[in-house]
């Protein structure tokens, strides 16, 4: 048995945190978080050229092909760096067509997506609410008309999956007739939405098998859950680092014990997430019979967790943590968005109860 | 990753299967033995196999395995199955050996893990004394050398299992000049000697598992002693690591979980099963994203443990986590049995044999006894926050060690 990431899995993690740190160090993150499109187009390219926006495109249509916990661990580390742009829809998209594009659909639409060229996206929040692929309500066929609510990747999406009813998923060109986007007043400003809406848009089916949209919500879970542990550790060093350069009463603020004992509760938040994490992802491509229950412990637990680790770093900072200027808002609001997107924990809970059989 | 899941898994249950098949219970002439002689031999035979004690040497009576959780899974689960004799538990396997192990002498390992693995001996752990609990280095028990043997005169107190034990490890202050944590010793005690004044003392539970210790002229030889002479301090950090550990050991959380799923089928609420109540399946499933944290926090603790890597800052929480958790799940179990709670947690002492609502509620109150025991939760608090987290060490504690 070995519980622990490969040495290429650790370089990945390392080469991705680089690339991060050097092009979207905080200074510029605040810069992309309050521009009009939070998209940062050098970093999306750059981002490209490392390989990164294809991980899961099968080596023959121009990726990686690799696996979810590889995926995962980059989602760590963009969770870690608050990094902005439409990862997260992007790597989703792939998935959907990589388990549910027909051969021609894949040549078409997985190469350009494995460069950066065209940016993937995904729209499976049905407009009167639900996530669930059993809640999709727009008609599946050719040509689709209805809207929905949370559509990922800003104006920059170039193409949608899309989810319809009867668990069917479906291609959409975001240039295509009759679709129009209207911008999400979202609180996280490095992962814009959107809402949609189709009139008698084309849309090309992915095949007839409801696995397809399952194995997209699984992993979007997995990928949330591995962000939100990200988002958190970096919070938890921020409020550890401020503990230790804030001074009142004449010494560092790090001295009080109310406040070491509250920092030590945020890394017991924070540290078990990491486990849980790693194992979701693995089971998705190593444990069949698991991967759909323990995505949904993962989601629920560990966005649950980054929520409550975000409250306590605005808390641990004092007045300022409350300020637009300081930087814990933005991993706030990373949080808001990893425990909203895909359904909150309740429902997930509600899930993982059924599932058990209880 | 690789956890070896599927067939590679599915032949090793096979293979123990078969093992207990014609192993346990004991066959033949042997059928009739008593369950102690029983258990030791069929020990012995499943150590041969390879499935227990696995993470101790085979000079030591081990049968050093490589670490792997999920076949130490498989073999908890095939063995129980059958009833059959799993590792003797107590302070002495999980404490003391490990610790002899990594600091003992070579003729301490021969001498104590074999029996002390096998159940042939058991020991108690003396550090508490009454003015020495959080602040432990600040101890008075004192050892003399005199004449080739340590002289030892103290008190220790809530020593757990002291009225049963063969053997004490425990913390002695030998060079009452040094700084404090400089002057303390690890040393080894024969409980059946006449210096030694065990007093048992009766747990909130209503049984009597934990004692004071009076010591007065205890005699042991110079060489029972566990590293050098003032590195006791040191010597009972390795104990420590592993008592934490123990108690944090992920597989009780989850088995205790298990029996609360269980609890809530069998439990009515309303003339329904409780497990079909929307709150109840809740604070169920939240309360299962801890367990699972937990358990592969563990799984991670290993591989990291079995290739000398340091796991970090998880080390420091696994108690803190799992007393936790532990408390979250008696909880819940208390609500689960509603009216039931107004009964006693049992009187294990007496032998009396409990509900299994009592049961639930000594597992209650004993979740308490577990935050503290070992380093409270504050403490842990203080240890996570001072050497995880680099915040600065608290002045009093800095004070009382003379630094
Ligand atoms: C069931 C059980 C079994 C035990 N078995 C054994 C055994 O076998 N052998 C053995 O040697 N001991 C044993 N103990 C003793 C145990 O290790 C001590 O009780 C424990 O270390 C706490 O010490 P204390 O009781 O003196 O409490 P104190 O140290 O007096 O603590 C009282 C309270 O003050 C808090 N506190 C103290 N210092 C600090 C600080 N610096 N910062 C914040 N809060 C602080 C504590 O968290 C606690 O809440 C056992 C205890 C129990 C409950």
């Amino acid at each position: 048995m070995n519980f622990d990431l490969t040495e290429e899995q650790q370089m990945l993690q390392e080469t991705v945190g680089q690339l991060l740190a050097n092009e979207c160090p905080v200074t510029r993150l605040r810069e992309v978080f309050d521009s009009d499109t939070g998209f940062d187009e050098a970093l999306w390219k750059s981002m490209a050229e490392l390989g990164i926006l294809g991980l899961n495109v099968p080596e023959d249509f121009g990726g990686a092909g690799l696996e979810t916990l590889d995926l995962a661990v980059v989602a760590e580390t963009m969770g870690y760096h608050a990094a902005p742009g439409p990862f997260l829809g992007h790597a989703l998209a792939i998935e959907a067509i990589v388990r549910g594009g027909s051969d021609a659909q894949k040549q078409k639409w997985l190469p350009a997506l494995a460069s950066g060229e065209r940016v993937g996206a995904v729209s499976i929040a049905d407009a009167e609410g639900g996530w669930a692929s059993n809640q999709w309500k727009i008609e599946s066929g050719e040509s689709i008309s209805g809207e929905q609510a949370f559509a990922t990747g800003g104006h920059q999406a170039d193409l949608y999956v899309v989810g319809l009813a009867g668990s069917r998923l479906g291609v959409v060109e975001a240039e295509a007739s009759g679709v129009s986007r209207e911008r999400v007043d979202g609180a996280d400003l490095t992962r814009r939405l959107v809402a949609l809406q189709f009139n008698q848009t084309p849309c090309e089916l992915l095949a007839d098998d409801p696995e397809v949209a399952r194995r997209l919500h699984d992993v979007g879970c997995v990928l949330l859950a591995a962000d939100a542990f990200g988002g958190s550790a970096r919070l938890l060093e921020m409020s550890v680092e401020y503990a230790k350069t804030r001074e009142q009463f004449g010494v560092k603020i790090g001295h009080f014990q109310a406040l070491k004992h509250q920092l030590s509760s945020m890394a017991l938040d924070v540290e078990p997430g990491r486990g849980l994490y790693w194992y979701a992802a693995y089971a998705q491509d190593h444990v069949k019979d698991e991967s759909e229950r323990i995505a949904a412990v993962a989601k629920a637990h560990i966005t649950d967790r980054y929520m409550d680790v975000a409250r306590n770093a605005v808390e641990a900072h004092g007045g300022i943590g409350f300020t637009w200027e300081c930087d814990v808002q933005i991993w706030f609001k990373r949080a808001m968005f990893d425990r909203a997107f895909l359904g909150h924990p309740g429902e997930h809970r509600r899930r993982q109860a059924e599932m058990a059989g209880w | 990753m690789d956890l070896n899941y599927g067939t590679e898994m599915e032949d090793f249950r096979q293979e123990v299967a078969q093992f207990l098949d014609e192993n346990w219970p004991l066959k033949g002439e042997e059928k009739d033995w008593p369950f102690e002689k029983a258990a030791a031999v069929f020990r012995e035979r499943a150590i041969e196999r390879g499935y227990l004690y696995r993470s101790i040497p085979k000079q030591y009576g081990g049968s050093e395995q490589p670490p792997d959780v999920l076949k130490g899974q498989v073999i908890r689960e095939e063995f129980g199955k059958r009833w059959a004799p799993l590792e003797a538990r107590g302070i002495g396997t999980m404490m003391l050996v490990p610790t002899l192990l990594e600091r003992g002498t070579e003729w301490q390992k021969e001498k104590f893990v074999r029996p002390t693995i096998t159940g042939e001996i058991t020991w108690c752990q003396g550090y508490s004394e009454p003015g020495s609990g959080s602040d432990l280095a600040s101890l008075k028990t004192r050892g003399e050398l005199i004449d080739g043997e340590w002289m030892i005169n103290g008190q220790k107190i809530w020593t757990s299992g002291a009225h049963l034990a063969d053997y004490m490890f425990c913390l002695v202050r030998t060079e009452p000049d040094a700084q404090k944590h400089a002057g303390i010793s690890y040393l080894l005690i024969d409980m059946k000697q006449p210096g030694i004044d065990v007093r048992p003392l009766r747990m909130m539970t209503g049984s009597a598992d934990f004692n004071e210790v009076f010591l007065n002229d205890v005699r042991t030889p110079e060489d029972w002693i566990v590293g050098k002479r003032g590195e006791g301090w040191l010597v009972s950090r390795t104990t420590l690591k592993y008592e934490r550990n123990s108690i944090g050991a992920a597989q009780q959380t989850g088995a205790s979980f298990a029996g609360l799923v269980k609890l809530a089928k069998e439990t009515k609420i309303a003339g329904r099963p409780a497990i079909e109540d929307e709150t109840i399946r809740e604070r169920l499933a939240v309360l299962e994203g801890y367990v699972k944290a937990h358990q592969y926090s563990g799984y991670r603790q290993l591989t990291k443990d079995s290739k000398r890597e340091d796991a970090g800052i998880i080390n420091m929480m696994m108690k803190l986590f799992s007393t936790e958790i532990g408390h979250q799940t008696a909880k819940l179990s208390m609500d689960l049995i509603g009216d039931e709670g107004l009964l006693s947690a049992g009187g294990a002492e007496l032998g009396q044999r409990s509900s299994s609502a009592q049961g639930w509620i000594g597992q209650y109150m004993y979740s308490l006894g577990i935050a503290i025991a070992g380093g409270t939760a504050n403490i842990q608090r203080n240890v996570i926050a001072e050497r995880g987290l680099g915040l600065p060490r608290d002045a009093a504690a800095d004070r009382s060690s003379g630094k």
